[in-house]
């Protein structure tokens, strides 16, 4: 009897279809949805990128980091830098957030990986708030007080001219819809390689590193390797995600985009709410996150504290979060990792 | 002469980063546990002191002494009823729940005292100052790391000449075979918090006597007793002490240069520390 591996389940073929079906209606929306629309959905764009760096960090890698706004603020800085001073245009200048994040992340990773769990946490933590003191210094970005995005950088963005005409909206709108756009592309891109890295022999490795450190090690898996590879790929997607949420607002201030509650508070609600360790988790939380926020708006510092106790309830009562809940009640996996022997005779029949 | 002074003022202010390090240490060393809503606890034990003096009109020095058992029994059941839910092989849910903690912490300051600062009220004696030859140094930041060094003293009896001490040890080593000889770890890590939290509270007094607060400055001081303990190395008082007083001197010094650069240098001694001498200056031998 022959057998196959497989992961794809029933429930994740009917969701990939759906989700196929979805994505395009998402790629068409800004022909009929409201500009306050498109920017809210960009905000749950952005958010669920920065959840799902700090996923793979901490729930898979077990590097629970404090310190993701460092990379947030220095791509957003980078993209600042690369346009004003470079005369770069905004949108490959985003690919260089990413790289400006990665050169940060090489010592940043070098000095923290010295500490240990909760150390390791406050060490990303110290380390976030020096790259913030050392931005402000920067005195032809603003220093501490900030600076925006000059005109003539934003008037003629790459494709903005186009989106005008094809969609017939103003430039200010039309830069939202770009940014939109780009936020959908980074999403997907993201939410799939993290997909596709978990199914690779990678992925597999860094499940083992997660479930059981010591014997990971023992069967051969590369800990601090894998370590490094995502510290490292989690700093590049970070940095990319920062520059293009600056993009976006044009305008930046050092205690603005290394800020530890926006950056990182938020994005370990979002984890933790909606099940950390799991692909779907911040994806729920992310709706979570937009949810509470829609609510509770006008109530200020009530929000965060809504989002801290239920945090602190979920990690005690349901610490895989809310998806976790489901998925063991139902055994429901949209993005299914799960290695299962299928023995062909059973497929063909 | 100006250096000596500088110099003088960054020891003594590293006597109150030893405070707010101080009981970090301590729970840390008991059960492996790192509070990263210490800094907001410190915050808001100065506005307790603060309520006390206000409504009471106590001096500071008199509302702390009501406030440590209000601060024993609130650390008491943070540890038995959330923290020690927690605790485990997992590192994840005690930073988590104490990460929740903070920000929960710092929004309900927010709400209840608003973002003003504050300050607790100084008299004569807390803003007099002693002229030792050429310097002259304050009483309060005096009496801040003369505090320090009794707590650190205190803290030491504690641990090596008492029987609670020599539970905490106990526990601190095996929990399981401290169980067998009728010690309940979940009471010992409780009361261990609980005098955490009389520790906190000597510290936000002197934070608040020393300098204005709001509730938004909680995570600093964590940082920086933070890295007082790492610089100190894990587990040893009087290393965080020194600790203390090396991100205090290197704050000043930093400041004397460029006022912008206060913390900037503070942080840069911190992780040089790290990068020459990982594990701190006096490290504990196992851990």
């Amino acid at each position: 009897m022959s057998y196959k591996v497989q992961t794809s389940t029933r429930t994740s073929k009917i969701a990939a279809i759906f989700g196929a079906f979805f994505l395009i209606f998402l790629i068409f929306l800004p022909i009929f949805a409201g500009r306050s629309m498109i920017q809210d959905l960009f905000t749950i764009l952005t958010m669920l990128v920065l959840a799902q760096f700090w996923n793979l960090l901490a729930g898979y890698g077990g590097l629970v980091s404090i310190g993701q706004q460092a990379f947030v603020g220095i791509g957003a800085y980078t993209l600042f830098a690369v346009v004003i001073l470079g005369g770069v245009d905004p949108v490959p200048a985003i690919f260089f957030a990413g790289i400006g994040a990665l050169i940060i992340a090489i010592p940043t990773a070098f000095l923290a990986f010295r500490l240990n769990g909760a150390y390791f946490a406050i060490g990303t933590w110290v380390i976030a708030d020096v790259v913030r003191l050392l931005v402000a210094q920067w005195k032809s970005l603003g220093g501490g007080t900030g600076t925006s995005l000059p005109r003539e950088a934003t008037k003629d963005i790459w494709m903005v001219n186009s989106i005008e005409v094809l969609l017939d909206v103003k430039s200010s709108a039309a830069r939202d819809i770009l940014a939109y756009w780009l936020a959908l592309i980074l999403a997907v891109t993201t939410v799939g390689g993290i997909y596709w890295l978990l199914r690779t022999r990678r992925g597999l490795a860094l499940a083992a590193v997660r479930d059981n450190f010591e014997a990971a090690k023992s069967v051969g898996v590369d800990v601090m390797r894998m370590k490094w590879t995502v510290f490292l790929v989690s700093a590049f997607g970070t940095g990319v995600t920062g520059g293009l949420i600056y993009m976006q607002k044009a305008r930046i201030s050092p205690d603005a985009a290394f800020n530890v509650t926006d950056w990182t508070a938020y994005v370990i609600f979002i984890v933790v709410i909606g099940g950390i360790g799991t692909i779907e988790g911040p994806i729920i939380g992310v709706l979570i996150f937009y949810a509470l926020q829609s609510m509770l708006a006008d109530f200020g510092s009530w929000y965060l504290m809504t989002l801290g106790v239920m945090a602190i309830v979920i990690m005690l009562l349901a610490p895989r979060g809310l998806w976790g809940l489901l998925s063991e009640r139902t055994g429901l996996q949209i993005f299914p990792v799960q290695r299962r022997l299928v023995s062909l005779k059973s497929l063909k029949r | 002469m100006i250096w000596v002074d500088t110099i003088a003022q960054g020891i003594l202010l590293g006597g109150l980063y030893a405070l707010f390090a101080a009981g970090l240490s301590l729970v840390f060393g008991i059960m492996r546990l790192v509070n990263l809503a210490h800094g907001d606890l410190i915050v808001m034990g100065a506005y307790l002191i603060l309520v006390l003096v206000t409504f009471l009109g106590l001096p500071p020095f008199l509302a702390v002494l009501i406030a440590m058992p209000i601060m024993f029994a609130l650390g008491w059941s943070l540890q038995k009823f959330i923290l020690n839910r927690t605790l485990g092989n997992d590192v994840l849910p005690p930073l988590l729940v104490t990460f929740g903690l903070s920000i929960i912490l710092q929004n309900v300051l927010l709400e209840s005292f608003s973002a003003d600062s504050q300050r607790l009220p100084t008299d004569v004696l807390t803003t007099a100052s002693i002229d030792v030859g050429p310097i002259s140094l304050g009483v309060m930041p005096l009496l801040a790391f003369a505090s320090a060094i009794f707590v650190i003293v205190g803290l030491n009896q504690l641990f090596y000449k008492t029987s609670l001490g020599r539970a905490f040890r106990a526990t601190s080593d095996d929990p399981v075979t401290a169980s067998l000889m009728g010690i309940k770890p979940a009471n010992i890590f409780a009361t261990a918090t609980g005098i955490a939290m009389i520790v906190v509270i000597i510290a936000s007094l002197y934070l608040g006597l020393r300098s204005n607060f709001d509730p938004n400055i909680g995570p600093a001081r964590l940082i920086y007793a933070f890295e007082a303990v790492i610089i100190g190395g894990l587990g040893s008082l009087w290393g965080t002490l020194l600790g203390g007083v090396i991100i205090g001197v290197a704050q000043t010094v930093g400041a004397a240069i460029n006022p912008e650069w206060q913390i900037l240098t503070g942080h840069l001694a911190f992780l040089s520390v790290l990068l020459f001498r990982p594990r701190g200056l006096f490290p504990r031998a196992n851990d």
